[in-house]
Formats: C-alpha cells, structure tokens, sequence
C-alpha cells in the first residue's frame, strides 16, 4: 500500500514536472511559428522594398549625367552616350491605350453576355474558355504574332488601312508608312488579347454581386435586356469595372515577351501606329546583355524604374477600387 | 399620333437591345475565337515537331537536328527550385495573415504590397536579381534564375494561402482552442489540413506562371545550349530557348520552338485546369 | 510541416549539383561568327569530347562579358583600340573573315538581281531613298522591275559587330552619314525595324515584303535570301562569293594596327567585296582560370587547321596560313598563367 502511496507521488511529481516541460515546449515552440510568420511577411515587404532600392540605386549615374531631361528627351544613341527614355515610354503608353481600347468594350460585352445572356450550362466552360486565354505565357502570344499574325496584317489589314487614311487629313499620319505587319498597332491588339480576360473576370464578379431585385425592379419597369445593364448593372458596378480596368491597364503597361517580338525595337517616336517603335520593358529586354558601359546600363535601370512607378500608381488606383468595393460591402 | 410615337420609340429600343445582345456574342465569339485561333496554331506547327527526340537530344547548333531535353530539364530544375525557395515562405505569409494579424495594420500594408509584386512587370524583378545576384556573384547562374522565379511565386502563394485560410470555418479554430491546443498547433494540424486544396491549387497556379515566364530568366540565368546540371552556371530554360529559336532564320529551330511552345502551354494549361478542379470540388 | 522538409531536400540536392562544373568553354559575342563557329564546335566535340557554350548575342555583348570575366573568350567583329585592350588586359586575335551583304525581299527579285551602290545603299538608310523604283536605284538597275512600294527597312536592335563594319562601309561612301549617323556598333538610325541579331534580320527581311537589311553571307545563303550585288571602290559590279570575300581581304596589312584590328571594309581591287568583314576574338592575357583559357586556344588552333573546309562551305575566309603562325607566336609570349608559364604549348 505504501509502496503505491509512494510511486502515486513520485508519479505525479514526474509528471506534473513533465507537464510543465511539455507546456514550456509547446508555448516556446508556439512563440517560434508565430516569430517564423511574421519574419515571412516581413520579407514579402523587403522584397518590394528591395527591388525599389536596387532600381533607384542603379538609375543614379543615369539620372544624375541626365537630370529630368531623360524623361522627354528621344535620343537613344549608345555612341554618343545620350540616352532619353521618350521613346520608349511613348511607345509604353501607346500600345497600352490601343489595347485598353479595344479590350475595354470587349471585355465589358463578354462579361454582360455571360452574366446575363449566356445559358446557365454554358456559363462555366465558357468563363472557363476566356480565363485560359490569360494563362496562355506571354512568349506563346510573341511567337504567334510574329509569324502569324504579324504577316497577316501586313498583306491584308495595313495596306487597306494606309490607302483609306490616305488624304484624310490628321488621320492619315496615323494610319502612315510602310506596311511592317509589325509595330505599334500589332503590339497593341496582342495586348488587347492577353488582358481581355482579366477585365471579364472582374467584371463578371462585380456584375453577378448586383442585388437581384434592382434588376428585377428595371425589368418590371418593362425595361429590355441592354437597358437593365447600361442604366443599372453599370452605373451600380462602376468602381469594381474601373478597378478591373486599371488591373488590366497594369498588365499591359508591364507586358514584356509578346511585345518584343512585335513592336520592331526603333527608338523613334512616330505619329503612325503603323511604325515600329519601343516600349520599356521590349527596349530593358533587347538590349541589357549587350549594354557596354555604366551610363548605358544605368540608362536602362532608369527605364526599369519609370516603368516600375507608373505600373505602381497604376496597380494602387486599381486595388484601392477594389478595396473600397469590398467595404461597400459591394 | 402618340401611338404611332410610342411604336416607334419601342422599335428603336428593340433595336438597340437587338444590337447591343449581337455585340455581347460577337465579343464573345471574338475572344473565343483568338483562344481556338492560337491553341490552333500551336498544334499544327508544335505537333508535326513532336517526337521522342525532342525529349532525349539537346539543343542543336543552328542548321542540324536535335531536341529540347537540356532546355527542359533547365526549366524543370529552376522552376523546382523556385517552388521549393518559394512556397514556404508564402505559405507562412499567408498563414500570418490569415491567422494571427487578420486586422492587423502589418498584415493590411503587406497585402497591397504582395498584390502590387503579383502584377508588377516580370522584367523588372529581372533587373532587381540582376542587381543583386548576378553582378555581386560576376556571373549568371541557374540559381539566380530560381531566386528570380520564386520572387514571381511568392505573392501567388501568399495570396492563395490567405483567401484560403479564410475560408476555413472559425468554429473549427474555436473548438480547437476549447480543448487547449496552442495555436501554432492548431494551425498546423487543422487549418492548413482543412484548406490543402486551396493551397495545392495555389502552388500549382504558381507553377504555372513561372513555367513560362522568360523576361526574367534572360538576365539571371541566361541560357545554354548543352546539358547542364550546375546551378551555378548559365542553365538553359525552354522559355528562352523558343525565344532565341523562334527569332532565328534556322528552320529546324524554329520547329523546335513551336513544340517548345506546345509542351509549355499545354502544361501551363493543364495545370490550371487541375488547380481549377481542385477547388471546384470543394466548393 | 512535410512541404517545409520536401522544400530544404530540393534545396540540399540543388546545392549538391552546385559544384558538379562541366568541362564545357565559355564564349559570347558576335553572331557574325556564330554559324562557322557552331559547325566547328559540333566537330571539336566529337572529335576532342570538349563542348563549347557560346552564346550568339551580338559582338557588344562578347565585349562586354570578357571585360566581366564571366566568360573564357569573347568575339567581336567591331576590333578594340590598343589603348582599350591595354587598360582591360586583353589580347585580340583575328580568327575568320567573311563578308555582309544587303538582302531584300521583293516580288519576282531573284538572288543577284538587283545591284546597289554605296550611294544607293547609304541613301536608303538615311531615308532619302524612300521607294524601291527611285530613280537613283533605277539607274543601276536598267531592264528590272522594281516594284513603287515604300521600302521597309531592317537594322540590328543590338550592339553589332557587323553594324560596325557597315557603318563603317557607309561612312566611308557617304559623307552624309558619317556626320548624321557616324560608325558604330550601334547608333541612331534613321528609321526601319530593329532585330536581334544577324538571325533576326534574316527573319524580319524574309518575312517582311519589300524590305531590305544586312546579314552575314551566311545567313543569307543558309536561308535563301535575296541578296544583291554591289558596286565597290574600284567601279566594278561584284556578287557576293568567296573570291570576291578573298580578293577584298587580299591588301590587308594584319600588322599595322595594335590587335590585328584591321578593317576590311571598302579596299580597293576589281574583284574586291566592298563590304568584307573579319571576327576577332578577345582573351584575356592573365586568365582568370588557365586551364580553361588553355583549352579555348586549343580549340582555335584546331580550327586554324582543320576547320578550313567547314567555313570555305558556308562562303567565310579562313585567315592566311602567315597570320596564324603569327598569332600562334604571340599566344607563346603574350598569354600567360599566374606563374609566368604560357597557356598555350606551341605543338609544331
């Protein structure tokens, strides 16, 4: 009896004692994986943080030589050691609009057609459908627009343009020059492609969260199809289309591959869409493996920098949409 | 006469509605019609290309015949790497900000800040790795193609793991507490358990957007045109070997970089659709 | 926690293969060079075992990844100043010679159809020759039919050894473009379509109709472009072919410049090509690492002797039997190990 009485206190002393070891492990390792999180996410901001610093300190031989003058100047000349990013940020900004014009009516009709046209066991497949095509690498569109596409315009669609616009005045030095088949008009529609289905997407979201008895209100007013979505479903979903859009636009601003193998890498700023120009990301691409001397590779950091800031304002506009989306509680 | 107003005025609605239901299934058969226009293409060019040589040969010199193994043993190699640098630390991001600081001020900073890194230009990351990697080590290296990649696979993974998190029940997180298990262990043994799919589905997307990223290999790894297993020397990927075949004037190269861009966007596809379906079946 | 420990094998296994180094050369540069440079490459390996990387991205990038030391020898068709290669270290030596000729793409223009002039050519690339049935090409071109459509025109995108050697061409013709554009591997064009390399003019001219660029005999026999014949300094009307290559090499004086650095372009002759170019490739004189450097120059010396017949096949010249030994001597005294030693054991 006393031989229990006693290994019962010993028991219990041990493991009371290995109790409060296993607790102590337990928080300490519990402190460790919380301390293990927070380093990750601290990361996350390094990592932005890092790539911020290693752009401005890599565009300052660049900057200083330059001064503001880089951002509007046109000469691209890597004998005389000038370097100006006009032509590259133009050639950025044009391609960039052409695509949101055209991908922005697409965009939007794809989305009305699936959200209030479309036969519920179509729905999925082809939402399916059009969100493959932003998973299609952006090399693949390259390929495809340089051997394809590209030579398709130039026999059919560019020489109709330019003798159309021909003598129209202000139009016509739009629509000039030699028929490359590739340029800035081609870049632009590929873009047009590869960020349609990033509109449709969000746009669909934003469409099938509108309350149903808005638009069950419109249509016992007697309203048609098209009225209810132009007078009600857009106006209501305004902010989240418009987040959706500048998500989009900064996909296309940033858009690397398919624009190399389609724009025609000329450092000239032209008044034709139909001439070869440069963006940013095409010209850093080309040209930073062969960039012989400091100034030239700084100059190309700076690229890589503006590029950075304005697809940064642009994907801040975007997200603080959204976000003011969800706290509407949509 | 108001009557005949009134017709006239519903016709022209009509028509609108009409034109504008037209349009919505023109745009649709566009967008449709682009996505069956390229996958076509690819087959018929990437198909006829297709062979066992191009899995067991290397990367040929321009003007003779050969395969993509070098090239995609490269991508395979680096995109592991990526993953494996990657996921880990996104997936502990995202459990940070799922778990312990879902209202909390770092949390909300860090997830603008990863949706930002998730659509800024894959060049610029380049340029960043560039900077950091390459010029400081003096030479390219498949390792700094893989840090480059998985600076690409992070935010996908932070944000895949976060949306995910958040789905699992709290009453799961609350019982879990009521019966003394500490957190870190209730993360790991139930949270993460509950939401495997959704995270699966997140490292399969970011396989896939790596697969066939190439800005940012040009100046980090570079290429190679023989076998090679050295992650600390210029490693050969599929994306930029089509990218330098497809330019070229050879035509066995640029049959190589269509089945080249066969293989990688039938992947590329495939894995999403995988990563689709998983979550499609939870939901 | 089982992804946290898949993640640190994979990483273990990659940090395995880190140290796992291939007896593989190192090269970058000139794509000039790259199809003679690729055959011979091909037939060292199976004849030695010794494989060579060499990355085709345009002579300003061999330039600049020698001067980096990432790789064993760069090649450049744009010769470094001696000024230059004293302060980087390096020695140059010629290794082939070749010529660049213009190629088109117009309907029912077969190759050696058309011939152009230094005037015409430097005409078209400063845009003042805006068409191809201008008066000034017609001139030269009595019973062709040329087609009134714009001229599309391609230019290299990257720093370019053969640009060099092309704008020197028009520079030397055309006193206009020297002081509007001036000599360089790569400069400020006045207009047309930029491509990566000779490969990617070659692509662009034959994609694009009514275009015309400048490629590497090479690249325009290998694919079959339209190229044209061309006037040169003494008045005669030439075609590209090894002769016409051979006789523009034949009055150069491979000693008088530091480096061998002689520029072929524009020599006089009757038969001479005007626009005939060599490769040139850099070293540097206290490698980094011998053993490698060691076996680059004897993969050169193997293609001195034995590579003559792949390059005569895609129309280069091989350099005169006297340059070599001249060269063999200086690889002897100018190339050394860190122990004083010469790199490079003359055999013979």
């Amino acid at each position: 009896m006393s031989e229990v009485a006693l290994s019962d206190t010993t028991m219990a002393a041990s493991t009371s004692r290995s109790r409060a070891q296993v607790l102590k492990r337990l928080r300490s390792s519990d402190i460790y994986f919380r301390q293990l999180t927070r380093l990750s996410v601290l990361l996350v901001l390094g990592l932005l943080s890092g790539v911020i610093l290693a752009l401005v300190i890599g565009s300052i031989p660049a900057l200083k030589t330059f001064g503001f003058s880089f951002v509007y100047t046109e000469v691209w000349n890597p004998v005389s050691e000038q370097f100006g990013a006009l032509a590259p940020v133009y050639g950025t900004l044009v391609t960039s609009a052409i695509a949101m014009v055209i991908a922005v009516p697409v965009g939007l009709m794809v989305a009305f057609f699936l959200t209030e046209l479309c036969p519920m066991v179509l729905r999925r497949p082809i939402a399916i459908a059009i969100e493959l095509l932003a998973g299609i690498p952006s090399i693949i569109y390259g390929i495809w627009g340089l051997f394809i596409f590209a030579p398709f315009l130039q026999k059919n669609v560019q020489p109709f343009l330019i003798d159309t616009f021909d003598g129209v005045p202000g139009l016509q030095s739009l629509f000039a020059g030699p028929p490359y088949g590739i340029g800035m008009l081609t870049a632009g529609f590929i873009l047009a492609i590869m960020v349609l289905p990033f509109i449709t997407a969000i746009s669909r979201d934003v469409f099938d969260a509108v309350p149903p008895v808005l638009k069950e209100a419109t249509y016992g007013l007697g309203c048609t199809t098209w009225e209810v979505f132009k007078h009600v479903i857009l106006p209501f979903t305004r902010v989240g289309v418009i987040g959706g859009v500048m998500l989009a636009l900064g996909r296309a601003l940033g858009e690397t591959m398919a624009v190399t193998f389609v724009i025609g890498n000329a450092h000239t700023v032209s008044a034709s869409i139909l001439q070869p120009g440069t963006t940013i990301s095409a010209s850093i691409a080309n040209e930073f493996t062969e960039a012989v001397g400091d100034l030239y590779t700084s100059s190309l950091i700076a690229l890589g920098l503006i590029l950075f800031v304005i697809t940064f304002i642009v994907l801040a506009i975007a997200r603080y949409m959204l976000l003011r989306l969800q706290q509407q509680g949509r | 006469m108001a009557n005949s107003r009134q017709n006239n005025l519903y016709a022209s609605r009509r028509l609108r509605n009409m034109l504008a239901k037209s349009l919505a299934y023109g745009a649709t058969a566009f967008g449709l019609g682009w996505l069956v226009l390229i996958l076509g293409v690819l087959l018929i060019h990437g198909i006829g290309g297709l062979s066992l040589a191009v899995f067991t040969e290397n990367t040929p010199p321009p003007g003779s015949d050969g395969g993509l193994l070098n090239a995609i043993v490269g991508s395979i190699m680096m995109t592991l790497l990526a993953i494996a640098i990657g996921t880990p630390i996104g997936i502990l991001a995202g459990t940070y900000m799922a778990e312990y600081g879902r209202h909390d001020k770092l949390a909300m900073i860090v997830r603008f800040i990863n949706d930002i890194l998730l659509s800024a230009p894959s060049i610029v990351i380049g340029l960043f790795i560039y900077e950091v990697l390459v010029a400081p080590m003096g030479h390219f290296s498949g390792f700094a193609g893989s840090v480059s990649l998985a600076v690409i696979v992070i935010p996908v993974v932070v944000r895949t793991t976060e949306d995910m998190l958040k789905l699992v029940p709290d009453t799961l997180r609350e019982a879990a507490a009521s019966i003394g298990l500490p957190r870190s262990m209730m993360i790991q043994r139930i949270a993460y358990r509950a939401a495997r799919a959704g995270i699966v589905t997140g490292i399969l997307l970011a396989i896939a957007r790596v697969s066939g990223e190439t800005a940012p290999l040009l100046f980090t790894a570079l290429n190679n045109q023989f076998f090679s297993v050295n992650m600390n020397a210029p490693m050969p990927s599929l994306p930029v070997v089509i990218f330098q075949f497809a330019l070229s004037p050879y035509e066995e190269w640029q049959s190589l970089a269509w089945t080249g861009a066969l293989l990688i966007t039938f992947t590329v596809l495939g894995l999403s659709i995988v990563a689709r379906s998983l979550t499609a079946r939870k939901s | 926690m089982k992804l946290v420990k898949f993640a640190v094998a994979t990483a273990a296994a990659m940090a395995v293969s880190w140290t796992a180094a291939a007896a593989d050369l190192s090269g970058a540069g000139s794509t000039f060079v790259y199809p003679v440079l690729a055959k011979w490459a091909d037939q060292y390996k199976k004849d030695t075992g010794v494989g060579l990387n060499y990355q085709s991205i345009g002579s300003g990038g061999g330039i600049k990844q020698i001067k980096a030391k990432t790789v064993v020898f760069g090649a450049t068709d744009a010769p470094l100043t001696g000024k230059d290669l004293d302060e980087s270290g390096l020695a140059q030596f010629p290794i082939i010679m070749g010529g660049i000729v213009p190629v088109v793409n117009l309907e029912g223009i077969k190759p050696g159809d058309l011939t152009l002039d230094g005037a015409t050519l430097s005409g078209i690339y400063l845009g003042t020759i805006k068409k191809w049935d201008d008066a000034a090409i017609a001139k030269l071109n009595p019973g062709v039919k040329l087609p009134s459509t714009a001229i599309a025109l391609v230019h290299r995108a990257d720093a370019s050894g053969t640009t060099f050697n092309f704008t020197y061409y028009l520079s030397a013709v055309n006193a206009d473009w020297k002081s509007k554009v001036g000599t360089n591997t790569a400069v400020q064009w006045p207009g047309g379509i930029g491509a990566k390399g000779n490969e990617g003019v070659a692509n662009n001219v034959a994609q694009t109709k009514g275009s015309i660029g400048y490629v590497e005999y090479a690249y325009a026999k290998q694919n079959k472009l339209t190229f044209t014949k061309m006037i040169n300094k003494a008045g005669k009307t030439v075609s590209p072919t090894s002769e016409s290559f051979q006789a523009g090499a034949a009055s150069a004086d491979w000693k008088s410049q530091p480096g061998y650095g002689v520029i072929l372009a524009n020599q006089p002759g009757d038969a001479s090509w005007p626009i005939t170019a060599s490769t040139w490739i850099l070293v540097h004189k206290q490698p980094a690492d011998a053993a490698a450097l060691g076996e680059a120059l004897k993969f050169f010396a193997w293609a001195y002797s034995k590579g003559q017949d792949a390059a005569k096949a895609l129309d280069y010249i091989p350099m005169p039997a006297s340059v070599v030994a001249d060269i063999e001597k200086m690889w002897g005294t100018d190339i050394k190990d860190a122990s004083g030693k010469p790199v490079f054991a003359l055999t013979h």
